[in-house]
């Protein structure tokens, strides 16, 4: 019996693979991160340009691909004006930077990650319980107003905190929900009835 | 030097810089509990506290001070191994003392902002100063530079330790592992409008933290660990070090794939995050064969009962927490109606347990026993050693509690709101109010109330283990690198 290990089990050699493992690994994430960023820019086939709040949304089963996705209709603007591109740019990021000063990702999810006490936003716009297309933004921003007065709880006694949300922000927040709302998540949620398809 | 009561001049100046980072680390370990218990306690009776400490208040420091609490852990197990790993003196013993003091006094102002004025207008002004409001990634703008300072402190001290005594295996990686540890944090420290790449970076810091630099920063301390508790052989640790840091890392990095199933990445990352993420329990496996093997060639003989438990505890954990729950639900297939559920809640609790709250307690008792003049805590301590093993039997049975009450509220929720009811915000409410995910809420309620009373005895335990003991542990050299 020999004193030394055999090659594949010595600590050389597996110094050697630890090094080129965890180089050709980062080489490929990066490589990945290079084409996922190019194809999830603000404008392209996954992500919407922000002025997409300017036009009908909604989210279908895609028989061909075999799971939902947004499909656009035409034009419903948001709050009953039409926004430039740099306009809308604006609002969806005031909204997003009120989502986050908020800290809504400590009960809500967005794109399915944060916490779990309250609903997933993904889709908030899209939500039937809003009751009508007509009624929806008037509906999103007074319940973004007053969450305890007009709280919806499914006798579940789960409210809102009152966040101090302003006019400006809670209209700023639902652009953003829109927005969000129009973008390719690959079927995630599956089997979301929508406010639209509640109406067909 | 003197047995049996704490004494500074029993640990070299890293170890002294150790235990404060240790002290710190579990006064927030208890902070984490209780804001957790506080949320557990919500969603039994959602009235308690609303609109005074609302949810997501009490969720965040109950997220926060795990991370920071297991961080002040990982930098004081360093700085404990530092000394005697490199052979000579800590370089920057005062600057690390200087940053180890400006970390506390910046984490204090961070919670306490947190509690008073908890959340701000939504402008550039919040992000910076009060709360980023991005998962993890809470504390505000300031305090992410606070934290690469301290931590750029902290790889200088360890670098040039190393560079001025000497390397080994376990120096080399543990190095490496923090210029990553540093680098990736700055991939978190920038706000983008567009939420897809917003949450594609977000999870470049989380995931390459928690499931790639993480673990091998832990396969360091653990090395280490096992030389000192049970005297195995470096050659033995090491080479087990860069098998784990090759698996982990190979399956690791391109496991973040399984992050990238749905926030709007294109759909190859469903095969890359599936197929990776599938691979990510092996070095896990081989962490758990590697001490159960060590521990069980020695017939479990050393002079740290409670410390090696921890081990155990440890790579068990691990496997089971991270490795099993994160399989379980990891596979875009399944994860398409388990993503964003409970089911992710129930393993994050046992993973981050299994994972990284146990090998830091080992470490505390490590602590404990050099600090009290290296004595023995192995068999025949006072009592029985009744403490640490009921501290050890609560913590366990506490948090195997919560995950299983938590896995049972997710398969309820993936089923109900998921599959059934397609994730609107009805489906959502029907999941939350069924009977069964209403049980699954209380029962992880009370196993939060057995995790704390089990860590309410350990730091009885820690504090009170070995007073006027005698006799000393063998000691266990580490051979030199």
């Amino acid at each position: 019996m020999g004193t030394s290990p055999p090659v594949w089990a010595s600590e050389s050699f597996w110094k050697k693979v630890a090094i080129w493992v965890t180089a050709g690994s980062f080489v490929i994430l990066v490589i990945l991160t290079f084409d996922t960023l190019s194809k999830t820019a603000v404008g392209g086939s996954r992500v919407q340009s922000y002025s997409v709040i300017n036009r009908s949304i909604d989210y279908r089963f895609d028989y061909i691909l075999n799971r939902y996705r947004p499909v656009f209709g035409g034009d419903e603007p948001l709050f009953g004006r039409s926004l430039s591109e740099d306009e809308a740019a604006a609002l969806v990021t005031q909204g997003k930077k009120t989502v986050q000063a908020k800290n809504c990702m400590n009960c809500h999810t967005l794109l399915g990650n944060g916490a779990y006490y309250a609903p997933d936003l993904t889709k908030a716009w899209l939500d039937p319980d809003w009751g009508s297309v007509e009624e929806r933004e008037a509906r999103m921003l007074a319940f973004l107003l007053d969450p305890e007065k007009n709280a919806v709880t499914f006798s579940s006694g789960r409210k809102m905190p009152r966040l101090g949300i302003t006019d400006a922000e809670a209209h700023a927040i639902v652009a953003f929900l829109k927005w969000m709302s129009a973008i390719d998540t690959n079927g995630f949620p599956t089997n979301f009835k929508t406010i639209g398809h509640q109406e067909d | 030097m003197r047995t049996g009561i704490i004494d500074g001049a029993n640990l070299n100046g890293g170890q002294q810089l150790a235990v404060k980072y240790f002290s710190v680390a579990l006064v927030l370990f208890l902070v984490q509990m209780l804001f957790g218990l506080l949320a557990a306690i919500q969603f039994v009776r959602p009235d308690f506290l609303y609109n005074v400490l609302d949810f997501n208040v009490n969720r965040m420091v109950h997220i926060d001070a795990m991370v920071v609490w297991m961080l002040y852990g990982f930098v004081g197990a360093v700085y404990w191994l530092l000394e005697e790993e490199s052979g000579t003196r800590v370089v920057g013993l005062a600057v690390g003392n200087l940053a180890f003091w400006v970390l506390t006094v910046a984490v204090a102002i961070v919670v306490v902002v947190y509690l008073w004025v908890q959340t701000g207008p939504g402008n550039d002004l919040t992000r910076w100063f009060v709360n980023e409001g991005r998962e993890y990634l809470e504390a505000p703008r300031w305090a992410d530079f606070g934290i690469v300072a301290v931590l750029g402190v902290f790889f200088y001290n360890v670098a040039a330790t190393f560079s001025r005594g000497r390397w080994s295996g376990i120096a080399g990686v543990l190095t490496l592992d923090l210029v990553a540890l540093a680098g990736l944090y700055c991939a978190g420290m920038f706000y983008l409008t567009n939420i897809t790449a917003d949450q594609y970076w977000w999870w470049w810091v989380i995931h390459l933290w928690v499931e790639a630099t993480w673990e091998v920063l832990v396969g360091c301390i653990m090395a280490w660990g096992l030389m000192h508790v049970l005297g195995v052989r470096r050659r033995i640790v090491e080479t087990w070090l860069y098998i784990e840091v090759a698996l982990m890392f190979g399956s690791g990095i391109l496991g973040l794939g399984h992050h990238y199933f749905w926030i709007g990445t294109p759909d190859y990352w469903f095969s890359i995050g599936g197929f990776f993420s599938a691979l990510e329990p092996i070095p896990l496996v081989a962490m758990v064969v590697h001490s159960v093997y060590d521990a069980g060639v020695r017939k479990l003989r050393n002079g740290n009962h409670p410390a090696l438990a921890w081990i155990i505890a440890h790579t068990f954990g691990n496997f089971l927490g991270a490795g099993v729950w994160g399989f379980m639900h990891t596979l875009p297939q399944i994860n398409l109606y388990t993503h964003g559920t409970q089911w992710t809640a129930s393993h994050g609790h046992l993973a981050f347990f299994g994972a990284y709250a146990t090998i830091n307690i080992a470490f505390f008792y490590i602590a404990m026993q050099t600090w009290r003049g290296n004595i023995w805590l192995g068999s025949g301590l006072a009592g029985e050693g009744w403490k640490w093993k009921g501290a050890l039997a609560l913590i366990n049975l506490g948090v195997i509690g919560m995950t299983v009450a938590l896995l049972i509220a997710g398969y309820e929720q993936s089923f109900i709101e998921r599959a059934m009811e397609g994730s609107t915000w009805r489906g959502y409410f029907a999941g939350q109010m069924h009977p069964w995910f209403q049980q699954a809420m209380a029962w992880r309620l009370v196993f939060g109330v057995v995790t704390l009373a089990g860590a309410l005895l350990l730091v009885w335990d820690l504090l009170t283990i070995g007073v006027g003991e005698t006799r000393r542990a063998p000691q266990f050299a580490a051979e030199a690198g």
